[in-house]
């Protein structure tokens, strides 16, 4: 479903992606773990089509079509869903008024009709229920003075109701307290099917308690150094990272 | 030896003559017209080297002054048609309309002739050339006098085909404890380089409660000029915003000095600007006396090669204790070419005061617009979608639903055409 090969990035001049290379399938749960600066967040910029990168060799597959030359809507059209790290803050735009428009413009690309108003509440309503997102943050601007954790929340309401087929979560752990945490990952296991991937990145093996992958993979220094099942996230809570990225 | 004379251009010598031609027919107020020519006849138009001109450089860009506009019953589509009091003023002249209970109207020259109204009252110890232009030489425009709660929306539209002036001069004073919403709405025809030089002026009596709003849709070649000059009494309230969209040429200048204590001041400015637009924003807020609160937002957003300006003045008096001012001048440029220049000033000769200013200027943030973008939006929605959210939060001083939406909607219409062109 997701086929990264080779890839290598730079930005001004400075490498930060080494010939990464990682393949996740329809139906599974890959998480990502590394230490902090090893690339992750990079990774999941340039697969969502951000553009300072400059991609000096290598491919990104999204369902065996290349994503590159693909604009970061083109990406959200296509399927693919980035849980950021840090969200942004979008002040002047409520929240509301927000999600209807990603909903309307992904659904327009996809030949579809605009929700109805009636109907774009009740999904909207229901999935903040799941997340227990308060509906009166939803009447606010866009993340905007939203803690750390309602944030979050936030970009798996957003996750949920844009349906999409590959989701990566950048470190969705951080920030949340043990009952968010638990909450957020009903959320993300809600959408795990046998068509949809995912990319869980963390830092941390506690996420993986929650949402339990599939695989593991290392990364260190901007390449992916050992995979495995998920006993190596447990293997990586008890040792560190530091053979790791020493052997990177 | 003959005496230097300054020299003169096309245009000065043509108003200098208007003004001695039509001065025995000109409309009641006489010494306060003869003062003012007198002073703009020594100043002349100002230019770059006037500092509050220094950036629309008048002398250069008014290069003749001509015809004044005739009458006209061509009238066309108006803005902000769901209001329901609205006088029409085509061509500078009242030709329809009604006013509700609570409005007394004249016209400008019988309330002169009549010693009803005066010229510049409201100015304060403010001094200017365009605003001394309209004074010598003003003969339409209204005075309105209000002694109940009311809506009034005056409806200015241009009608000519060549190049023409009109010089309106409206007069309104509020009684004191009443609330008021003035909408002044101008439109015009793209493509005519006529000229307009507005003068509003507002005495707002105690406890009264002003809402101003003033957009600028005028004609694409147009040279507009306006200015509001309101004098705000003890614990009274004036909250004004100055909407730019149309003009080759803008200018809009405030000038609200503090009569009474306690007084409140709101005064935002919504500029969007594209193609060769130059639209220059002065104001000069007088806190004459103490426990004055003043704030000022002006959002502009700035595309192709066009020049936004911004220039604001807060002076507190020696004695004008207890004022708090913040003022601020945020610039949005969509292009390279666009440009903002932004001069706020403080002059503060009390010691117990709050007073703040800020301006920035800057480019849509590329990380924003990535994130909604990674959302599905296009860029070109991801982009209206944060310029309207600039835009909007200078337009929530205007408290009228209606007239809000249709300011708001001129935006996301103009974020529209832009992506079309
Ligand atoms: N915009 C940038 N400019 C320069 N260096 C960057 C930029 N973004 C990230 N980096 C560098 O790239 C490396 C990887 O960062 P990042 O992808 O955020 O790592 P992680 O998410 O694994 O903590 C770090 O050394 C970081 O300093
Ligand atoms: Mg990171």
């Amino acid at each position: 479903m997701l086929e990264i090969k080779n890839l290598h990035v730079e930005i001004d001049g400075k490498k930060i992606l080494n010939g990464l290379t990682l393949t996740v399938k329809a139906g599974e749960v890959a998480a990502i773990m590394g230490p902090n600066g090893s690339g992750k967040s990079t990774l999941s910029y340039v697969i969502a089509g951000k553009e300072d990168y400059e991609i000096t060799e290598g491919e990104i597959l999204l369902n065996g079509q290349s994503v590159l030359e693909m604009e970061p809507n083109e990406r959200a059209a296509a399927g693919l869903f980035l849980a950021f790290q840090y969200p942004l803050e979008i002040p002047g735009v409520a929240t509301m008024t927000f999600l209807k428009a990603a909903m309307n413009a992904q659904r327009k690309a996809r030949g579809e009709e605009e929700l109805t108003p009636g109907d774009f509440m009740k999904r909207v309503r229901e999935a903040a229920a799941k997340l227990g997102i308060n509906p009166d943050m939803l009447k606010r601007p866009l993340n905007v003075g939203f803690s750390g954790g309602e944030k979050k929340r936030m970009e798996i309401l957003q996750m949920s109701l844009l349906d999409p087929s590959f989701c990566i979560l950048d470190e969705t752990d951080s920030g949340l307290d043990i009952d968010a945490l638990r909450i957020v990952a009903e959320g993300v296991n809600a959408l795990r099917g046998p068509s949809r991937g995912m990319l869980v990145i963390t830092h941390y093996q506690r996420l993986l308690d929650h949402i339990v992958p599939d695989t593991v993979h290392v990364m260190a220094k901007g390449r992916i150094v050992k995979s495995g099942g998920k006993e190596l996230a447990l293997e990586l809570e008890k040792n560190g990272y530091a053979d790791y990225v020493e052997a990177a | 030896m003959a005496a230097i004379l300054p020299m003169r251009t096309a245009a000065e010598m043509a108003l200098i003559e208007r003004y001695h031609a039509e001065k025995a027919t000109l409309p009641g107020a006489a010494e306060a017209r003869a003062a003012a020519f007198e002073r703009f006849e020594k100043a002349g138009l100002p230019s770059k080297r006037v500092e509050s001109w220094h950036y629309t450089d008048l002398r250069n860009l008014l290069r003749e002054a001509p015809p004044v506009a005739g009458e006209t019953s061509a009238l066309g589509a108006l803005e902000f048609d769901d209001l329901p009091h609205r006088l029409v003023i085509a061509n500078g002249r009242l030709v329809d309309g009604k006013v509700s209970a609570g409005v007394e109207m004249l016209p400008l020259a019988v309330a002169l002739k009549a010693g009803r109204a005066a010229l510049g009252v409201a100015m304060g110890e403010a001094i200017d050339s365009v605003v001394d232009l309209n004074t010598a030489l003003c003969r339409e425009g209204l005075f309105l006098k209000v002694t109940g709660d009311a809506t009034l929306h005056l409806a200015f539209a241009e009608y000519v085909e060549d190049r023409r002036s009109v010089m309106p001069r409206i007069i309104v004073e509020v009684a004191p404890g009443v609330s008021f919403t003035l909408i002044e709405s101008h439109t015009g025809p793209n493509g005519v380089a006529y000229q307009k030089n507005a003068v509003v002026e507002l005495l707002i009596g105690e406890g009264a409660k002003v809402e101003h709003i003033r957009l600028n849709a005028g004609g694409d070649k147009a040279l507009m000029l306006s200015t509001l000059a309101a004098k705000i009494g003890t614990e009274a309230e004036l909250s004004s915003l100055n909407f730019t969209t149309g003009g080759e040429i803008s200018r809009h200048q405030s000038f609200i000095t503090y009569a009474g204590e306690n007084a409140k001041l709101r005064l935002n400015g919504a500029t969007i600007l594209k193609g060769r637009q130059h639209a220059d924003n002065t104001l000069v807020v007088d806190h004459a006396v103490p426990h004055g609160e003043s704030r000022e937002l002006f959002r502009s957003v700035i595309d192709g090669e066009a020049q936004g300006v911004f220039q604001g003045k807060i002076i507190v008096r020696p004695h004008a204790q207890k004022t708090d001012g913040q003022m601020a001048s945020n610039a949005l440029l969509l292009s390279d070419e666009a440009a903002m220049s932004n001069k706020p000033e403080l002059e503060i000769f009390a010691d117990d005061v709050v007073c703040a200013h800020g301006a920035t200027c800057g480019a849509l943030d590329d990380s924003q617009l990535f994130y909604l973008m990674a959302r599905g939006l296009p860029r070109v929605e991801a982009e209206a979608l944060l310029v309207e959210a600039f835009i909007d939060e200078a337009l929530e001083a205007v408290t009228h639903d209606g007239v809000r939406e249709a300011l708001a909607a001129r935006v996301s219409d103009w974020m529209r055409a832009r992506k079309e062109s």
